[in-house]
Formats: C-alpha cells, structure tokens, sequence
C-alpha cells in the first residue's frame, strides 16, 4: 500500500465547490439574513459588518492565522508559524486528497464566517472603527487558539472532542464571543426588533441552508460517503427543527410564524454542524427537535429574564444551539456511520465526558478573552456611537449612504 | 367649486375610480396614507417584541368638482367604496377658491 499522498479530483473538485458554498454563508447568507432584520436606516450598516469582518479575517488567514492553527503543534497550545504569508506553500502541496492551498482556503470561509456571525449581536450601535478593531483582535487571540485546539491537531483533538464541521470552534465560539461583546456594549436605546424587510431575512436563510450543505458535507475533506452522510442528516436536522418552532409557535402564540421557521431552520443546522459526519438520521432527528426547544427557550425566555441586547439573537441561536449540539455528539457519535468515533449510545460513555470539556473550554475561552478585548477597546476608543447617531440611524452617519432610495 | 376627499379602503380604489369614470368624473390624484378610526389595529410580532399597528394602510382620493356634482359624486363613491364593515373610510368636502388649468390657463369651472 503505497503510503505516497495522492490527489483524487473528485475530493478536490467538492472541496472547491464546498469552499465556495461557505463563502456564500456569509455573503448573501449572514449579511441578508440580519440586513433583513435591522431597522431600514441600520440595514447597510449591518451588511457591512458582515462583509468587512469576511475581509479582514481572510488577508489576516492568509498572512499568519493559517499558520498559528494549523502549523505543527507546540504542545498542543498553538501552531508553529511557518508559512507566514503562504510561504513554502507550493500549488502540489496536499493535504490528504486535496491540494494543502484548496484546505486553506476551506479553512479561511470558515474563519471569516465565524466572524462575520458575531455581527448580528452589535447591530445598530457599534462604531466600525472598533468592530474592525475587535473583529482583528478576536480572529487572532479567539478564533486562532479555539481552532488549533479542536481541528489543528491542540490538545482538545488529542484527547478526542469530536466536532465535524464547527459546533465548538463556530457556533459557541461566535455565540459566546457575542455575548461577551455587548455585554460591554450595552442595550440599544430601542431594543424591540421590527424586521424591516423579512423577505430578504428569508433569501439569508436559504442561502444559509444552501451553503451549511457545503460547511457540513465539506468537512468530510473527501467526494463519497461520509460527505453524503454529512449532507442528509444536516437537511433532516434542519427540517425538524423548522417543524418543531413552528410547533411551539403555535402553542405559545396561536400561530407558526415565518421568522421563528427560519430561525428554527438556523438552529437545527448549528446543533447538526459538530454532528453532521458522525451521527445518522433518526440522531439527526432528536438533535434538530432538541435545538429548536434549547433555541426557543434561550431567545425568549433567558435573554428576556437576564435583559442583554443579544440583537439578532447570536448568542441564542449559535450559541446554545452550538452548546446542545456539541454535547450530545457524545451521546449519538456512531461508529457505524464514521469508525473514527462513539458515543454513550454505543459504549462510549466518556466521549460525553470529553465533549462536555471541549464545550466548556469554547465557552470560556470565548466568552472571556471577548470580554477583556471588548473592555480594553471601549476604555481606550469606545464601542459605542454617539446617542443622536443611534438614534438618526447608522447608514446615512457612519456611510452617507441609504439602503433604498425608491 | 369644492374639493372631496375620501378616504377609503385600499381595496376598494379600483371600484370607486372606475365608478367615478363612468360618471365622467375623469381628474383625480391618488394617495397611499395610514390612518385610524374606530377600527381595531393590526396585531404583529416578532421573537417576542410585539407591535400594535393602529395606523391602517388607506387610500385617499382627492376630487375637485362643480357644487351641482358635489351630490352625485359623494353618493357615487359612497356607493363604490361602502362595504358595510368598521373601516370603510370618511368623505371630506370643503369648498376651493380657485382652480387654474396650467397648459391653459382657464380658471373657475371651465378648469374643473
């Protein structure tokens, strides 16, 4: 058995196809979701927090942030940077089946969405200067160390956390990273959310749910099976948890309504995403159930009753969506559908074990090291717009421009 | 000469224009406002923020017309736009002191 890595097309051919579904997350996905629900005079603004984190975070990817979460391990902490600036790179380089420039790239959609996601939280009362500050700040001291821990070969990896395409290393670690961050920044003067333009929310749903097919049947690395697996329990995943918020909905207020359908949509593919390539259907059916009810209790009930400006509800969605689902990766993991890994379902009773650490280690990583970046920013250049700026709106203050002009 | 303005339900525009045109009542300017009566608001709601929406979409038709037609166009629209539930709108007459045709310059009745 030859033990030459060779380069299968067809690998590369998805993972380039995968790469580019990612991208389309953030950008329709992220920026029209939560541009359709700011207020009209927030809506460029809120776009633009999407679109500017995506690039900053790519040119800081392709210059150091590869390097430090993929480089060889230095125990387990952080990679050795040694090809800063994509250098020593070549286009023949692999990475198992695919082109080692083709897993940075997949890697960097990745990075950048993440970001990108924090944005919903801020919405309607962020400076850009600081966003972009905190955004530079988080990429390098969050998002770096989360990664190379859970996927970079860190410790979290060497003691056996499982988490496919991101439940840790995406979704609590953005949640968390929001909360931290408008904890400091406190409430908008007007908290209430009035969705200026639900349909284009909607459009950002879709395009959520097109792309997560990538992000979650992309993490496989490979064109076969697994990847197959990933894809249909990440749409079954999704559906039920539609299924299961209009269901509360209708319980709760009389009626299923389209924004908690689509939020629902949202939650299921974020509990699905540490699961998608080890756990089968009937597992991706509960966890889809589950997340909706986790996601559902979180939006409603804790942020009424602790009072945070979550705006776009980042945290209640990504975050505890991301906690659920990544702890009972433990319970579901099954050898059957992935040999690499097991959980208490079947035998392995200490992967919850091992989850629950993994999951921990996010929130606090997250959630702290946010917190303190977020108080040095607003002590040294403040978070927050001035009062009347808020007030008048952010498109025509911070960017002289409105989002429509009919 | 006097100006007529009804404000009435939005559903109910293209029947009261074509109506109007069949009476020969041909001029008249549009406009989409919001506005309340004794009619109930909209409920919406959103994750939880709830929002009374009392303000209800109408259409206002503005009419200008001689003071013998005042009567028979009032009747034309109430006719046109009524349809016997809470919301279907209010007529407003008030009279005008003078009405000039631009292109032409001919003022009084002869520009109405």
């Amino acid at each position: 058995m030859s033990a030459i890595a060779a380069l299968s097309s067809g690998d590369t051919a998805w993972i380039i196809v995968a790469s580019i579904l990612v991208l389309l997350m953030s950008i329709p996905g992220a920026a029209f979701f939560y541009g359709g629900l700011a207020k009209k005079k927030n809506v460029l603004n809120t776009m633009f927090l999407t679109l500017i984190a995506f690039a900053i975070i790519a040119l800081i990817w392709v210059t150091y942030g590869y390097s430090f979460a993929f480089g060889s391990t230095i125990n387990g902490i952080i990679g050795a940077p040694a090809n800063l600036f994509m250098s020593g790179i070549s286009p023949d380089a692999l990475n198992g089946s695919i082109p080692t420039m083709l897993y940075i790239v997949f890697q960097l959609t990745f990075a950048a969405l993440t970001g990108a996601l924090i944005s919903g939280a801020v919405v309607g009362r962020m400076k850009t200067s600081s966003w972009i500050v905190f955004i530079i700040a988080w990429a390098t001291l969050v998002y770096l160390p989360i990664c190379h821990w859970v996927w970079g070969g860190g410790w979290l990896m060497n003691l056996g956390a499982l988490d496919f395409a991101g439940g840790t290393v995406v979704h609590i670690n953005c949640g968390l990273s929001a909360l931290a961050l408008i904890l400091v920044l406190g409430a908008r003067k007007e908290k209430t959310l009035l969705p200026h333009n639900l349909t284009t929310s909607i459009l950002g749903a879709a395009f959520l749910f097109f792309g997560w097919l990538g992000f979650n049947g992309g993490s496989a690395l490979t064109a076969g099976g697994l990847a197959s697996s990933a894809i249909l329990v990440s749409i079954v995943a999704a559906c039920a948890a539609l299924i299961m918020w209009c269901i509360i909905d209708a319980i709760k207020v009389g009626k299923p309504t389209v924004l908690g359908a689509i939020t629902g949509l949202i939650a299921g593919l974020v509990a699905i995403t540490p699961a998608a390539g080890f756990v089968d259907v009937p597992a991706a059916i509960i966890i889809g159930l589950g997340a909706s009810l986790v996601s559902y209790f979180a939006v409603y009930y804790i942020k009424e009753r602790l009072g945070y400006d979550d705006a776009l509800d980042v945290f209640g969605v990504h975050g505890c969506s991301g906690i659920f689902g990544s702890i009972v990766t433990g319970i579901f993991a099954s050898p059957f559908i992935n040999s690499a890994a097991s959980g208490l379902l079947y035998g392995n009773p200490g992967q919850v074990g091992i989850q629950l650490l993994a999951t921990a280690v996010s929130i606090v990583w997250a959630f702290g090291v946010s917190y303190i970046i977020a108080k040095v920013i607003d002590k040294t250049m403040g978070l927050r717009v001035e009062e009347s700026v808020e007030v008048e709106g952010l498109d025509t203050n911070l960017h002289e421009e409105s989002g429509y002009n009919l | 000469m006097k100006r007529i303005i009804a404000v009435i339900r939005e559903a109910k525009l293209e029947d009261v224009k074509k109506a109007l045109i069949r009476i020969g009542c041909d001029g008249m300017n549009i406009s989409e406002i919001r506005g309340r009566g004794r009619q109930l608001g909209i409920k919406e709601s959103y994750r939880g923020s709830n929002y009374c929406i009392d303000l209800i979409p109408k259409t206002r038709v503005e009419l200008i017309v001689k003071d013998e037609d005042v009567e028979e166009v009032s009747q034309v629209v109430i006719d046109a736009a009524r349809t016997g539930d809470v919301g279907d709108g209010k007529i407003f007459i008030s009279p005008i002191d003078e009405v000039i045709r631009i292109r032409t310059g001919e003022r009084g009745d002869d520009a109405v």
